[in-house]
């Protein structure tokens, strides 16, 4: 099977995965809407994923694509977490603009 | 050739609908633009010769995190709502946050230079899901039992959290 | 066995302290009383038991109790050396202190705060113990400075009120400017020799070792000397004494008059054989002695309160001490110390018995005509004042007389000095007796009908001390001195050579008598014949108001020395604490500041945070990959 990176190559994929990464923070810093946030984290951690899988082909190693399978049962695992806490969240302050949650200043 | 074109467009579909997501101001919109996102990094998988991952891609992120996402925004009864606006401050700090990281991530790559001549070809099977499996479950064990715990702690937790509080 | 008795010497009084400071108050004034009494009189049993075995055996007892400092070749043990010359002054402290304690009894037997008389007073005989039972400088030092400790709180015994107090502090700080000569002393005198110990100490110097270090021993006589001064109130550390008299009487007996005052004395008696390799030192000692003699006498011609001519007296008696001590007379010093001791306590004694009689009343033109109702305190007055005078066949005749002989043998301005000084002593002396005794009493009415002898607690130690000023002078007669032969194994120069009595020395005892015959007649002129009476303090002009405000020197010292250190002390409280208290203070207002200023980083919004993280990621990043 043909190596897909000598067509395309590598920086391409990086780049691409860098771009995702800051479209993501940029999605975290500027929403104020929880699940927005959310979301944007999930865009995060695709960028990474994909990241991997790029660099996996380029070693010829499978061990890069077992390393995002852990990684999608962690991001799995934290969006229902995630969603849950939201979801009381959203019980105590009828809310969930982000700025609602500054009690714990200093 | 095809290939490399095949790249560009999926790339500019991933990030146009990651960009989508950020700024539309409908919840339900955003959850849409999210899972065609998804779509697109899992044809991304199947570019690289991946398909199993690309399938476990698919099921697990759109098949079940959107879906959950879906349920919650319904739950709380999100999809008109409209949010007062964040100060300018803070809008500024994003962009610029975005706009630096960017510009790090991009800068240090290119700094290493690093020398990429020759891609590996070795033409033997690197990542079908028989040698996945066989790579999973040999070196990988304790973390893939790990990952079953982890699993079912935070089914637990998801249960916890949310359990409405009894009304005395 | 031995060294059991001599802890029982040492430790008695030490019992009685704490028996006094822990119980005293429980058991009741009686009882605290005699424990304190029995304490001193246990220690004056052992030393008369050791005193008769020394004197038979001649040879003295040494005992170290322990190790105290020993590095190289440097060590100092805590050891007691009982020889002839601390055997004979530990019968005297503890003798005299013994009638002192019985005294006390009854003198303060009004006081509430009797037990804690008591406590000081053991402490006081305790460190004077250990004073003069030492076998080295720095076992003496640790009695020399517990005595100013407990000179300090007996003076400031009334501590209500604030003038008792100052002149207790007085004394102690005067005491501790002296400590400071002595302590330098101590260190020369370790650098030199190595060793403090008195019986090294006299081998190696009487052997002849630093023979080429004059300036330094010189310079260690000096400095011991500046130490004597403070403790016997020699010029210029001599004012504290007469202040010290605000204590109760009983302390002023004790202290001032016969143990702690003759604690230089005894430093420089003991270390005679260094005393000897500086000759300069001595004549210093012998001037200042004289010097110290005539202006005391001075002061003391017109005072009017009863006690502070006695201190005046001691001070000028002390004089007279130093001056035999510079000629290189010790055991005549030796002598006038035991004689001054009886008959010095028995004044204060006697005074205190007045006072008692009077209800605290001190001035002299309030008293008068006395004797007719306290005869026994009259009598053993008129018998001390006569011994201090130099009347024979009184004990202060033979030992004042060996004194004036040995000076005119020296240096006749010396004499001249201490015989001026002697017929004042005569003079103010029989003032106060007839003032006090004399003629009609000047007091109020209340007084008078409350007059009567005291009790016999308080007459009794006055009868024992005027049979001793009666006849002490017998242990050294002129040409058969048993003294001399006692104290003979303790120095090591042939002092003098035994007066062999021609015509000169007959002609000054006349001389010395027709003296002391003139100063009482004098005052026998002024007060009997011409019933003079003192006036009241403003009426006192001219020369008598300088000597009466004591030279002014008080008031001089306090312009050179007080106000500029309270002055230093005030610019210390100003400026310079509170700088230092506003830079340590600064500090915790600076963490304060930054706390606070950090504080605003904590505001809890959650986008603040994600911005920090991604600026903090930004860095590393750039830190790893950009910077290097």
């Amino acid at each position: 099977m043909q190596n897909i990176l000598q067509e395309i190559g590598i920086e391409n994929y990086i780049f691409l995965s860098a771009l995702l990464f800051c479209v993501g923070v940029f999605g975290v810093l500027f929403r104020r809407n929880t699940i927005i946030m959310f979301m944007s984290i999930e865009i995060m951690l695709n960028a990474v994923n994909l990241l991997f899988v790029a660099f996996s082909t380029y070693h010829q190693d499978a061990q890069g694509q077992v390393f995002v399978f852990f990684s999608m049962a962690v991001a799995a695992a934290e969006v229902a977490v995630g969603l849950a806490i939201l979801v009381s969240i959203f019980r105590n302050l009828s809310s969930i603009d982000i700025d609602n949650l500054k009690n714990l200043k200093g | 050739m095809s290939l490399l074109v095949l790249f560009y467009i999926m790339s500019a579909v991933t990030l146009g609908t990651a960009f989508m997501t950020i700024i539309s101001k409908n919840t339900i919109h955003s959850a849409i633009y999210l899972v065609i996102c998804f779509f697109s990094i899992a044809i991304h998988y199947l570019m690289f010769n991946a398909q199993f991952l690309a399938i476990v891609h698919i099921i697990v992120y759109s098949g079940a995190i959107m879906v959950l996402f879906l349920f919650t925004i319904m739950l709380m009864n999100l999809n008109k709502e409209d949010e007062p606006h964040k100060p300018f401050l803070t809008k500024l700090a994003a962009t610029i946050s975005f706009c630096l990281l960017a510009f790090v991530l991009v800068a240090a790559f290119i700094k290493a230079q690093p020398e990429i001549s020759e891609y590996d070809n070795f033409g033997e099977d690197f990542q079908s899901i028989k040698v996945l499996g066989k790579v999973l479950l040999n070196e990988y064990m304790v973390p893939f039992e790990f990952a079953s715990v982890l699993l079912l702690v935070s089914m637990i937790g998801a249960v916890l959290l949310s359990k409405k509080e009894k009304t005395v | 066995m031995e060294t059991s008795l001599i802890l029982v010497l040492l430790l008695a009084p030490f019992l009685g302290f704490l028996f006094n400071v822990f119980f005293g108050k429980a058991v009741g004034k009686s009882v605290s009383g005699i424990v304190g009494t029995l304490s001193v009189v246990v220690s004056f049993a052992v030393t008369l038991y050791f005193f008769l075995q020394v004197n038979q055996t001649g040879k003295p007892i040494s005992v170290s109790l322990f190790d105290w400092i020993s590095f190289r070749d440097f060590n100092v043990n805590f050891g007691i050396l009982l020889d002839q010359l601390s055997l004979l002054w530990l019968l005297f402290v503890t003798g005299i202190g013994s009638l002192i304690h019985l005294y006390s009894i009854g003198y303060m037997h009004d006081d509430e705060n009797m037990h804690k008389f008591f406590a000081y007073l053991n402490l006081f005989i305790f460190f004077m113990v250990t004073l003069v039972t030492g076998s080295n400088l720095l076992v003496m030092f640790i009695g020399w400075e517990g005595v100013g400790l407990c000179s300090y709180l007996l003076i400031g015994f009334w501590y209500k009120n604030t003038e008792y107090n100052n002149a207790a502090k007085k004394a102690f700080i005067m005491n501790r400017i002296g400590d400071l000569g002595f302590l330098i002393g101590i260190f020369i005198i370790a650098s030199l020799y190595t060793t403090l110990d008195y019986g090294q100490l006299k081998e190696l110097i009487v052997g002849g070792t630093n023979g080429g270090n004059t300036y330094w021993i010189g310079a260690a006589c000096l400095a011991l000397f500046i130490g004597a001064c403070g403790k016997s109130a020699q010029i210029p550390l001599y004012t504290w004494l007469p202040d010290a008299m605000a204590g109760p009487t009983p302390v002023s007996a004790l202290i001032h008059a016969a143990t702690m005052v003759t604690a230089g004395i005894f430093m420089i008696t003991r270390m005679n054989f260094l005393f000897d390799l500086a000759p300069q030192i001595q004549n210093i000692i012998a001037i200042v002695g004289a010097v110290t003699a005539l202006v005391a006498a001075t002061i003391g011609l017109v005072q009017n309160d009863i006690k502070k001519v006695l201190a005046y007296s001691t001070v000028s008696q002390l004089g007279l001490m130093f001056l035999a001590l510079g000629l290189g007379a010790y055991e005549i010093a030796v002598f006038h110390v035991i004689t001054h001791a009886f008959f010095k306590a028995c004044l204060f004694l006697g005074s205190g018995s007045v006072i008692h009689a009077l209800h605290g009343e001190q001035d002299m033109r309030k008293m008068g005509g006395l004797k007719k109702v306290m005869k026994i305190t009259f009598v053993t007055f008129l018998i001390s004042s006569l011994a201090i005078s130099g009347i024979p066949p009184f004990s202060g005749f033979f030992s004042k007389d060996e004194i004036l002989m040995t000076a005119f043998h020296s240096n006749i301005a010396l004499w001249g000095i201490a015989s001026l000084a002697s017929i004042m002593t005569a003079f103010y002396m029989f003032r106060l007796l007839y003032l006090t005794f004399f003629k009609n009493f000047r007091g109020t009415e209340e007084q008078k009908h409350h007059l009567h002898e005291s009790p016999g607690l308080i007459t009794f130690p006055l009868i024992v001390l005027a049979i001793l000023a009666t006849v002490g002078g017998a242990i050294s007669l002129p040409g058969n001195s048993w003294l001399n032969g006692y104290l003979e194994p303790v120095f090591t120069k042939v002092s003098h050579e035994a007066h062999h009595f021609g015509n000169t020395e007959y002609m000054l005892m006349g001389i010395a008598v027709i003296g002391g015959l003139i100063g009482i007649g004098i005052a026998y002129m002024k007060y009997i014949k011409q019933s003079q009476v003192p006036g009241e303090d403003s009426e006192i002009t001219g020369f008598s108001k300088v000597l009466y405000n004591k030279y002014y020197v008080d008031e001089v010292y306090d312009f050179l020395f007080v106000k500029p250190l309270n002055a230093l002390s005030r610019f210390f409280r100003d400026t310079i604490e509170p700088a230092l208290s506003s830079l340590v203070y600064g500090f915790g207002r600076t963490a304060n500041y930054i706390g606070t200023s950090g504080k605003t980083l904590q505001n809890g919004s959650i986008g603040f945070y994600l911005f920090g993280f991604v600026l903090g990621v930004a860095a590393i990043l750039t830190y790893l990959f950009l910077a290097q």
